[in-house]
């Protein structure tokens, strides 16, 4: 007997209606039905749409996985069983377990002042008139799975940079996923960066143990006027895990944003990443690197809408496809009608180690002013024979030479950062990660 | 800025320059009842006397259609169309029987062709063209015919291959666009009416230029015509295609489907110049253009190129594609579409890679002005059993005024980690330096302005034959400069 998918989260929602009323802010609840009826209507997107064209993600939430609906408590101290620092890197470091906000007195009261991390339940309290503005505004309210995450979700982290204060240590926010079953997470992400602020943010996915996890995520960005917001995801999680991230972000008139994604370890894994440069003078940067292995899952869908004149849109994103893996990456650029002067730059490159390897790229431009300059790359190909010899001719290993020139391929997009002591991090990540020593990182106590 | 004025003025004057195709003939013409049924299907089969099994296949292809639903994937706002309002076959020819010489031929006809420059008699006499020249669903004259059979080449209408070499129509017809692949390639098989079929025998190199040419007279009426062109082993052909249509108030729909099949190390060129009447300045009627055009590289070093011009049609909806499927074969595809007022083209190409070291090129330019919309949309596709491939693909837009819009819609399906795949696009207007270092030679902005757009799509003209490349320069010409030049 086939079941749909969808069925068992719609019989959930009617069942545990009244726990997710109970359990969550009148604000986020309030959207709820709506958002439900959203998902009713579309279910889970397959590859006939178009945004989903290379992920179908019905079977993903086909098993039956265990959701916190009654927000039990946590059973160990975050702190204690993960480490998960970057050396010579001092963060405000913060837990997300499962899909709860776990944050010590020591590192909130570290926070510069005026910075303000919570829940989401204690922000509605706290700042009705910020979350209550802010709130389910900017996710698009058409995707079935942005619908799906604000249909359950009960909490969320809540990051509020008020104007003009300078953060000054990155924040770094660590995704857990641990349970003794399946489990699935609904995770919510709102940050409002107020006017002329500056903030770093670093958010890392990790799945402990073996379990089979699903993590929805939408997180909703507003950077405010003249604000500089730094965005840096890592996931390396396990073959059985599936992510979903919807990110929305909203540019006021002379923000820069950069927002990096690097994919080490995934099992499924759906990035999708919006940026509206809604102000003039917005600049946006986006990177990403994927190194994908074994029977590896990435799709990274970006789309950058230059609403107004003179915004500025980098695009630079790496792929390394090994093995079965599939990468998928789609970037469209739509520049709207009377922005003109906009600059827009997109870049995909992309190397596929096996014959079953298989890559889909898809960069694409949808231009309605005439006054633009906008261009996109993309390649497809192998590395390169010459230099693998050279290097071998100086009695460098296959494996060796191979391993240099993966690095420098995708160290490209490291350099963007705009973090020392977490490029360094990373370069080293990523090469752990093509010796194959990086399966230790799981748990993060090996990685120091 | 004076030259800001005159590039504006000259924007305005782009945007209003109008059809220079769009007389009608008045002739006598045999229209059937709008509508489409299977019996309409019989009927059409019936006029053109054809044998069971093409009966057949029109009627399994009806029954395919009518299961599946108009496709909306496009970057195009298309309009409804209602398709039983369309009369499916209209016969131009006031006597029954077909032109035995050009004696026989309706003047009205010829006139016709007169006005667009395809002048049969001349074309015999003086270029050495061989054309077929198509006016509504009907083949009029087949030029040249004579002397191309000596070499043994069969180029004639669809309708009188049939008749006449039932067994390679058989064999080939349906073999690269299968009736069931999209909605209106299931529509063309059930209701083509004409077209021209070409077979070049095992290493014939064809002597001249073939020709068709494609006219919509009767209102009211859609045109479905088919092509045919099969390159045997060794052989080479290159094949060209110009279509116009009358101006009307109403939209008429033009679904036809081209099938080239290429047999091992032969080479085939097919160059179209698409003129259709793209609608008045206010988007008021114009030819719904719905082609499916596909080559099939069969054979080891089969090369097949496409070039295409794309000025007309109110919608364009277009994608000459190749399946690369013989070792070592090369495709090309090189495309100049032009859109202005509310003119909308998605078009582009597919290159699927089956075989092993197999080649694509894509050059795609796109120019957009006026409220037009111009997508470029391709598929690269690499299949796992492909090792060696190579593509590279180059799609390029120009934006002329600040209501229009350029977008680009590439696909990489790429499944072998032998292949080189390289996409590039850029969009960006005419840059203004540009146009003032013209300036400064004593070339006006208008001058100006076509000088760049024609060096901008030489690449792609340079690819025409001799005889199109001029016409496809005019064209270029009158779609975007108005009263200039």
């Amino acid at each position: 007997m086939n079941v749909a998918p969808e069925k068992q989260y719609t019989d959930l929602y009617r069942e545990a209606r009244g726990l997710l009323a109970a359990h969550s802010p009148a604000v986020m609840d309030a959207v709820r039905d709506e958002a439900f009826a959203t998902f009713c209507a579309k279910g889970f997107p397959t590859t006939k749409d178009e945004a989903y064209k290379y992920t179908g993600l019905g079977p993903s939430f086909a098993p039956d996985y265990g959701l916190n609906l009654a927000r039990r408590p946590l059973a160990a101290d975050p702190y204690a069983a993960f480490r998960c620092d970057v050396p010579n890197l001092s963060t405000s470091l913060f837990f997300v377990v499962n899909d709860t906000l776990c944050a010590s007195p020591e590192h909130l009261a570290a926070l510069t002042p005026g910075v303000v991390l919570t829940s989401l339940a204690d922000a509605a309290v706290r700042f009705p008139d910020i979350v209550g503005r802010h709130y389910g505004r900017l996710a698009a309210q058409d995707d079935a799975l942005t619908a799906f995450n604000t249909a359950f979700a009960e909490d969320g982290v809540f990051l509020y940079v008020p104007d003009g204060v300078v953060m000054d240590k990155p924040l770094q926010l660590i995704n857990v996923m641990s349970a003794g079953a399946d489990m699935m997470a609904v995770r919510r992400l709102l940050v409002v960066i107020g006017d002329r602020a500056s903030a770093k943010l670093l958010v890392c996915d990790h799945a402990d143990g073996d379990k089979r996890y699903l993590s929805t995520q939408v997180a909703e960005i507003f950077v405010g006027r003249d604000a500089v917001f730094d965005y840096y995801e890592l996931e390396e999680t396990t073959p059985a895990n599936t992510r979903v991230a919807n990110t929305y972000i909203r540019q006021a008139a002379g923000s820069n944003v950069l927002a990096n994604g690097v994919t080490l370890t995934c099992g499924t894994t759906r990035n999708h990443l919006s940026v509206e440069l809604a102000g003039e003078g917005a600049e946006t940067m986006l990177g990403g690197i994927a190194t994908l292995d074994a029977r590896q899952h990435l799709d990274n869908n970006t789309l950058i809408t230059h609403r107004v004149p003179r915004c500025t849109s980098r695009e630079l994103f790496k792929y390394v496809v090994d093995d079965e893996a599939v990468g998928a990456f789609a970037g469209k650029v739509r520049v709207e009608p009377g922005a003109q002067k906009s600059v827009s730059q997109q870049t995909n490159k992309n190397i596929c180690l096996t014959r079953a390897a298989r890559m889909y790229a898809q960069p694409q431009l949808e231009i309605y002013a005439d006054d633009v300059q906008c261009s996109h790359g993309a390649t497809v190909g192998q590395l390169d024979e010459a230099a693998v010899f050279y290097m071998r001719q100086r009695g460098l290993s296959h494996k060796e030479a191979v391993t240099l020139l993966i690095n420098a391929f995708v160290n490209e997009v490291i350099d963007h950062l705009r973090m020392d002591a977490l490029k360094e991090r990373l370069h080293l990540l990523v090469e752990k990660r093509f010796r194959g020593e990086l399966g230790a990182c799981r748990t993060c106590r090996k990685c120091k | 800025m004076k030259m800001k004025e005159d590039k504006n003025k000259f924007v305005r004057k782009v945007a209003a320059s109008e059809y220079k195709y769009g007389f009608t003939t008045d002739i006598e013409t045999d229209i059937i009842p709008k509508g489409l049924n299977e019996d309409v299907i019989r009927l059409i089969s019936a006029k053109k006397g054809e044998p069971g099994w093409l009966l057949d296949f029109r009627l399994k292809a009806y029954r395919r259609w009518t299961t599946m639903t108009m496709p909306r994937w496009a970057h195009l706002d298309i309009p409804d169309i209602d398709f039983q309002d369309i009369s499916y076959y209209a016969d131009p020819r006031s006597k029954k029987a077909a032109p035995g010489s050009l004696d026989e031929v309706d003047p009205e006809v010829i006139k016709t062709f007169n006005k667009l420059g395809i002048p049969l008699e001349e074309q015999m006499a003086l270029s050495g063209m061989a054309v077929d020249a198509v006016m509504d669903s009907v083949s009029v004259k087949t030029t040249f015919k004579e002397s191309l059979l000596d070499k043994g080449i069969i180029f004639c209408s669809i309708s009188e291959a049939v008749r006449e070499h039932p067994d390679l129509v058989r064999r080939y017809l349906g073999s690269v666009v299968s009736p069931a692949d999209n909605y209106f390639a299931a529509l063309n098989s059930a209701v083509f009416t004409d077209g021209s079929f070409v077979y070049i025998p095992r290493g014939v190199r064809c002597p001249m230029e073939l020709s068709t040419y494609f006219r919509i007279n009767a209102a009211g009426t859609g045109q479905f015509e088919r092509t045919l062109i099969v390159a045997d082993d060794d052989s080479y052909v290159s094949y060209l295609e110009g279509c116009t249509a009358p101006m009307r108030d109403d939209n008429q729909l033009h679904a036809a489907i081209v099938e080239i099949y290429v047999h091992d190390r032969a080479e085939v060129k097919y160059s179209t110049v698409q003129n259709w009447y793209p609608g008045d300045k206010d988007g008021r009627g114009g030819i719904y253009n719905f082609v499916t055009k596909r080559g099939l590289c069969k054979g080891v070093a089969s090369k097949l190129s496409w070039t295409q011009v794309e000025t007309g049609s109110a919608i364009t909806w277009k994608y000459p594609s190749c399946v690369l499927a013989g070792d070592g074969a090369q495709a090309e595809f090189y495309s100049v579409a032009v859109t202005n007022n509310h003119q909308q083209a998605d078009t582009g190409t597919k290159m699927i890679h089956l075989g092993s070291n197999t080649r694509s090129t894509i050059i795609s330019k796109g120019i957009s002005a006026g409220h037009s919309q111009n997508s470029y949309r391709g598929l690269v596709r690499v299949a796992e059993s492909a090792s060696g491939v190579r593509n590279y693909s180059q799609c390029d837009s120009l934006l002329l005024g600040d209501r229009c819009g350029a977008h680009t819609f590439p696909y990489m399906d790429i499944h072998n980690d032998t292949a080189v795949v390289e996409h590039e696009a850029t969009t960006s207007k005419i840059s203004e330096e540009q146009v003032f270092y013209c300036n400064q030679r004593g070339i006006s902005t208008e001058d100006a302005i076509g000088l760049i757009v024609n060096g901008y799509a030489r690449e792609v003209l340079n690819k025409l034959p001799m005889e199109f490349a001029v016409e496809a320069q005019k064209l270029l010409q009158i779609s975007l400069e108005g009263s200039v030049g």
